[in-house]
């Protein structure tokens, strides 16, 4: 009899316990639910926010890294002397690899008319580094810029490059627009830039 | 002052502005005569698009038929293949992003920063298992959880570690899942997403340090099994409160227990626990036990406070793991470090056009942040602590081997290792050989 009674009492105990966790389960589940949409979010990266620190290339949990350089042809200028494609003071345009910027080899150079090129991101070989971008942003339009390419991305819960970004350019977009290209996308909708 | 230099910052932030529209114009697109098309930018799919709700049936899926395998088929083999199914799948395939484990972050993130939303699948990731163990005990563990998978895998040879170390490490966890919750509620980072060590094995890439220690852990796992489980996962707290009070749990044998201890033996966790001696529990024990439970009861708010102070006063050194914080400290102390143009943070910052003073004031905010969050986790670590110590007084009747219902992961081996045969009827019949 008096076993029957602890037993009792301790199935009720257990009861309440479970009701009250139940509750508080359902409590933190309708919370969180306010705040909740059926979107799913991916990382990208803000070209206009973006200083091109190199640290995409070297701090992403894949190598080679996420980030490529995707090219924006309607904003490119096509210029001969392409401040993205060359190191600074070369004189002699051609493709000899000692005068390309990218570390990589990365960027092919294709003639198009007198006096126009075409600059192609191989992005199998594009390391996400930026020296590209930093070179076409100081001397030209600013046509390359680094993305988040998500046929590569394994998005993260948290980007570990968005940690170390020194210019918060990393945010979480939602995946119905998953690409912040240059052209499409404007200062204008880069929150801070364009305030 | 403050003002002035907001003013001055939201001009340098207008120039640059104006700057960057206009850098698009600085050589204009040629308009070609030899016929020349323009190839687009390409934008790939991501990888697993719509994936998530698929994902999120999987889970349900996987739980569903784990609880089912251990509550009526009583199958440890059915549960053993669909842990495998389930490191292949949520593990090798899916990459181990996004679980349930690392999902306490974005709910956390969700509950306080108004800005972030949270997608419906990943609340479902953390809620279904949470659910499934109020109800079924940690059938999650068992089965559906790739971390758990891979580690079960390996057990090969598993020692008994004694209870006291048992009892001592597993307030590991509870340290940890504050920490994230107290990192994810100030938006400085998701940590248990950034220590996860398996996460580099599953997606058989990642930085040496990741894939070091998911091997460490895992050849540590053919000793003490599931490490990772037992010692660190954040979730295990939540889940052991669930599984704790949960309405059936697995058995072990399913008639009667007869006291073989075959199933103490078998289960790689110390988490089944023996009858208790009548002789021990005296009536002279049973009164100086309670006598302990109280005066350590009283002792809890002690804990708390403690706790909460301790933690209170180390929020100056957890804040600088956030970003912002660190930076307005690193520039406060060394003002040369300005010129440095070698330290990409101060130069992006500076860079930016914002004031010194508004780093310092949202640096601030943050620590606040922290101070406050510190007095609550220290709380709670001190109340977890307090109950800790108090249950060590506790000496339940207890007849027959059962399974700790917060520690045990329903795995199964122990079903296996009972002689005892499903009995219906006639209970004296006694021991029916065991299958195999």
């Amino acid at each position: 009899m008096a076993r029957d009674k602890e037993y009792n009492r301790r199935e009720f105990i257990n009861r309440g316990a479970r009701f009250t966790l139940g509750l508080s389960l359902a409590g933190v589940g309708v919370a969180a639910a306010v705040n909740a949409g059926s979107e799913k979010y991916l990382w990208q990266i803000d070209p206009f926010k973006c200083t091109q620190c190199g640290r995409c290339a070297t701090d992403c949990v894949l190598s080679p890294s996420a980030v490529k350089c995707v090219h924006a042809y309607d904003i490119c200028g096509y210029c001969d002397l392409c401040g993205g494609y060359f190191k600074p003071g070369v004189t002699d345009l051609d493709t000899g690899a000692e005068k390309q910027l990218c570390p990589a080899a990365a960027i092919e150079r294709k003639f198009i008319e007198e006096p126009y090129f075409e600059y192609i991101i191989d992005e199998e070989l594009c390391i996400g580094c930026a020296k590209c971008v930093k070179g076409c942003s100081a001397f030209g339009n600013g046509s390359l810029h680094l993305q988040i390419r998500h046929d590569i991305c394994v998005n993260c819960n948290e980007c570990s490059i968005a940690r170390v970004c020194p210019s918060d350019a990393i945010s979480r977009v939602p995946a119905s627009e998953p690409y912040m290209i240059k052209g499409d996308f404007t200062a204008n909708e880069s929150g801070e830039a364009g305030a | 002052m403050i003002r002035k230099n907001y003013r001055l910052g939201f001009l340098v932030l207008m120039v640059f502005a104006f700057l960057a529209l206009n850098a698009q114009q600085r050589f204009p697109k040629p308009e070609f005569e030899s016929g020349y098309e323009q190839p687009n930018t390409t934008t790939p799919e991501p990888r697993t698009a719509g994936m998530e709700v698929f994902d999120v049936i999987v889970l349900f899926g996987v739980m569903a038929l784990a609880t089912w395998l251990i509550l009526k088929k009583r199958s440890r083999r059915g549960v053993l293949w669909l842990s495998v199914f389930t490191l292949l799948y949520f593990g090798f395939y899916r990459n181990g992003c996004i679980c349930p484990i690392g999902s306490i972050q974005n709910v956390t993130l969700a509950l306080f920063d108004p800005g972030y939303k949270i997608s419906i699948t990943v609340l479902l990731f953390f809620l279904l298992p949470l659910v499934f163990a109020l109800f079924y005990g940690r059938t999650f563990c068992a089965a559906a959880c790739p971390l758990g998978a891979i580690q079960d895998l390996v057990v090969i040879r598993p020692i008994s570690v004694s209870s006291w170390v048992r009892k001592t490490l597993s307030f590991i966890p509870h340290i940890y899942i504050g920490l994230a919750i107290l990192f994810a509620a100030t938006g400085t980072d998701f940590i248990i997403c950034r220590y996860d060590p398996f996460v580099g094995i599953f997606r058989t890439d990642g930085p040496y340090l990741m894939i070091g220690l998911g091997i460490a852990f895992l050849v540590l796992g053919m000793f003490f099994a599931r490490p990772y489980c037992r010692v660190f996962c954040p979730y295990s707290v939540l889940l052991g409160f669930m599984s704790h009070f949960s309405k059936k749990h697995i058995t072990i044998t399913p008639s009667e227990c007869i006291n073989c201890k075959l199933c103490a033996n078998s289960c790689p966790f110390d988490a089944i626990e023996a009858p208790i001696d009548e002789k021990v529990r005296t009536e002279s024990t049973v009164r100086k036990n309670l006598r302990n439970y109280v005066i350590f009861g009283l002792l809890v708010p002690v804990w708390i406070f403690a706790g909460g102070f301790a933690v209170s006063k180390a929020h100056v050194f957890l804040s600088k793991a956030h970003p912002d914080v660190y930076l307005s400290e690193l520039l406060i102390a060394q003002p040369e470090l300005r010129e440095d143009t070698e330290n990409l943070d101060i130069q992006a910052f500076l860079e930016s056009g914002k004031s010194m003073d508004q780093l310092v004031e949202e640096a601030s905010v943050i620590r606040s942040k922290f101070r406050t969050g510190g007095w609550y986790l220290g709380g709670y670590l001190g109340l977890v602590l307090g109950i800790m110590l108090m249950n060590q007084f506790v000496l339940r009747k207890r007849k027959d081997y059962i399974p700790h219902k917060r520690d045990c992961f329903s795995c199964g081996r122990c079903m296996d290792y009972c002689p005892v045969g499903e009995q219906s009827g006639d209970r004296k019949s006694g021991i029916v050989k065991a299958k195999q």
